[in-house]
């Protein structure tokens, strides 16, 4: 039997066993930001460390940093940011390593300018202090969120101690309908295996749906891996892998690329790849989802009402209970046509190019409803540049929306971009946990762009595809 | 080096804290991540859910009297799922929490958890809920998490699991890793040349 691509690259990271019995692992690609690497920095100064391959890690600010330009003057108003802002510049410029900040024109969510500068490949071990570095599994990469402990561990050995994970293969079978996107896909997955079910588990994605994704696509599923409890997700690298690296600015060049090529198809899973387990996902039946509640598992499609708390096994219904309090939400209330007071178009699921063309498309000529704010923030410099270079901005702004610097923004409550009071939120983020965006009491209702789009055209909860007038294939 | 203390008994008070999927940004909401320290973490851990409880003139666990200096906290399924902050273990620890026994952990959580001696150990839906119940009933009993063994005694006793890794790793002192990860470095330097994306195509 063969070999899954998840054996295969930890394998080749494995320095040995520590006597704990976990791993030590190599660590190829380090990527660091502004919150969680403060202290790890910290650490290596009190132990009197260096870093021990500086140029295996690489830096930027994205979640304290204001998304509103003028707001982006330094220092900035928020002296705690500012604070943070300047650690990250004196640490990176004492120990060496490379800082993309604002002035470097390449400044963007740390998950986000890894993959468009190259710097993430297939085969590589990818670790941040950030759990959404699963994102960089679509490459057909070990990429994981660490904490800031780990971070200093990383900074001063490039190692870390790790326990194997079981593989679990997810089949997604058929193919999506119109309207449908790969947040539809991991939502899906997450509603259907739960918020936990990932846990001790690395999350191969693949089927026919997989395969015919786009790489930004297999980002935003592979994004969300650790929404469903897995700390990794990855899809194997494939020529749609090797199209997307081809000429960006970390990629191999010249006759390394073909060997990079070869190497990466190598670490592939075989064919007849074993795996602890394999799970269906018919892709065809799809619908849209979004969340009605406050974990990524708590969803339904947008076609749906919101089950009954007795619908839910007995050890769930006090969370389900919870959920709907807090979101001010009924069982077999439908889920279209809960009014939203702001959309969110962004952040590390969602900030990338190809999901701002793809809500460009659908709102040109449409305006935003005067009851809602919404906001578009690119993912990175790049993504910014990219879109005002095809006008989208100008399709935004004519429609409505805010068109904004690149950060986190309003993903999570670290810079200006919050909820107030009990603002409920069309967002195309990755939690939907109490009070992430800023408020206490904010409420979440995680969708795809093309959704919060319909939401924010329709001032509440809308099926785009009837919004937009999709038309189902013939 | 750095010596580590060898965590094989945790003794305290216990705090119970209901619920699944308690999320990180629960046990420490962002805004208090603004930091460069961890220092002052402790006081915010739950912030926004009690004072949540407050507003409805009810409680959270962690500002009732009879929980004060509790040591050892006992929660559901799924707990610190989210974010892969170490604010948050780093905020528990600093409220005084020492040991924690749950249904389960989300896994980043559970490994800042080992980086910083705090075990967790799981037990199933039955154990925590006796635990949870016996620590409500009788909130100044003592606690012992006996960490070899794999048992905590107190007003009642019950058998709960930690993986041999972490086990050994708070028995022997190594649960922060860096200390025993220093000592491989010609290893180390062999994988890194091994490696063509680290040593050239």
């Amino acid at each position: 039997m063969g070999t899954n691509l998840y054996h295969k690259v930890f394998d080749k990271h494995a320095v040995g066993r520590l006597s704990s019995g976990q791993y030590q692992l190599f660590v190829g690609l380090h990527l660091i930001h502004e919150v969680t690497s403060p202290q790890a920095f910290s650490m290596l100064r009190d132990r009197g460390l260096k870093v021990k391959y500086p140029g295996r890690t690489f830096a930027t600010v994205d979640h304290i940093i204001p998304t509103d330009a003028p707001e982006r003057q330094r220092p900035l108003k928020d002296s705690l940011a500012e604070e943070m802002l300047v650690a990250i510049e004196n640490n990176t410029r004492e120990y060496g390593v490379k800082f993309f900040g604002e002035e470097s024109g390449k400044q963007g969510i740390v998950h986000v300018i890894g993959p468009e500068m190259g710097l993430t490949q297939p085969g590589q071990t990818i670790a941040c202090g950030d759990s959404h570095t699963s994102t960089h599994g679509a490459f057909g990469s070990l990429a994981f969120g660490i904490g800031t402990s780990q971070v200093a561990e990383i900074l001063a050995t490039q190692t870390m101690s790790m326990s194997k994970l079981k593989v679990r293969r997810i089949n997604v079978t058929g193919k999506l309908r119109p309207g449908l996107y790969a947040k539809d896909v991991i939502l899906a997955i997450i509603n259907k295996l739960g918020a936990n079910g990932g846990v001790g588990y690395a999350y191969e994605y693949g089927g026919s749906v997989v395969d015919a994704m786009t790489m930004e696509e297999r980002m935003t599923l592979c994004n969300m891996s650790i929404e469903g409890g897995a700390r990794i997700g990855y899809v194997n690298p494939d020529e749609t892998t090797f199209a997307y690296l081809k000429g960006r600015q970390y990629s191999p060049i010249a006759t390394d690329w073909d060997k990079a090529v070869q190497y990466w198809k190598s670490i592939a899973s075989d064919k007849d790849a074993q795996y602890d387990e394999v799970v269906e996902l018919d892709g065809s039946a799809l619908e849209p989802f979004v969340t009605w509640g406050i974990t990524p598992g708590q969803s339904i499609p947008v076609t749906r009402t919101i089950p009954s708390i007795a619908s839910f096994p007995s050890d769930e219904r006090p969370l389900v209970a919870e959920a709907l309090e807090y979101m001010s939400l009924q069982e077999g209330q439908a889920i279209a046509g809960v009014p939203v007071d702001v959309v969110f178009i962004g952040s590390c699921t969602n900030g990338r190019l190809s999901d701002l063309e793809e809500v460009a498309r659908l709102v040109r000529g449409r305006k935003v409803s005067p009851t809602v704010k919404a906001l578009i923030v690119p993912g990175s410099h790049d993504v910014q540049k990219a879109a005002e270079a095809k006008g989208l901005h100008k399709i935004f702004t004519d429609a409505g929306f805010q068109w904004r610097e690149p950060g986190c923004s309003m993903c999570l409550a670290m810079n200006p971009d919050k909820l107030t009071g009990r603002q409920m939120c069309a967002s195309t983020s990755n939690r939907n946990f109490k009070g992430r965006q800023g408020s206490a009491s904010g409420r979440t209702l995680l969708m795809s762009p093309a959704m919060a789009a319909a939401a924010a055209i329709e001032g509440k909860v809308a099926d785009s595809r009837i919004v937009f007038a999709v038309k189902e294939a013939a | 080096m750095t010596a580590q203390a060898l965590i094989s008994k945790v003794p305290g008070r216990a705090i119970p804290v209901r619920g699944n999927d308690i999320d990180t940004d629960r046990i420490i909401p962002a805004r208090f991540l603004r930091c460069v320290v961890f220092d002052g973490l402790g006081e915010h851990a739950f912030e926004d859910d009690r004072l949540g409880l407050k507003a409805k003139g009810q409680q959270h666990p962690f500002d009732m009297a009879q929980y004060q200096g509790a040591g050892i906290l006992f929660v559901n399924k799924n707990f610190g799922c989210g974010s892969s902050r170490e604010h948050a273990p780093q905020a528990i620890l600093r409220w005084g929490i020492k040991a924690i026994v749950g249904e389960s952990f989300a896994e980043i959580f559970f490994g800042n958890c080992v980086s910083l001696g705090i075990p967790c150990f799981t037990g199933g839906e039955e154990v925590l809920s006796r635990l949870q119940a016996a620590a409500e009933k009788s909130p100044q009993a003592a606690w012992t998490l006996d960490v070899e063994a794999g048992r905590i005694d107190g007003p009642i006793s019950e058998s709960v699991a930690l993986p041999a890794g972490p086990k050994s790793q708070f028995l022997s002192g190594g649960w922060n890793s860096l200390n025993e990860l220093l000592t491989q470095i010609p290893a180390i330097e062999r994988v890194a040349a091994s490696l063509p994306y680290v040593s050239g195509w």
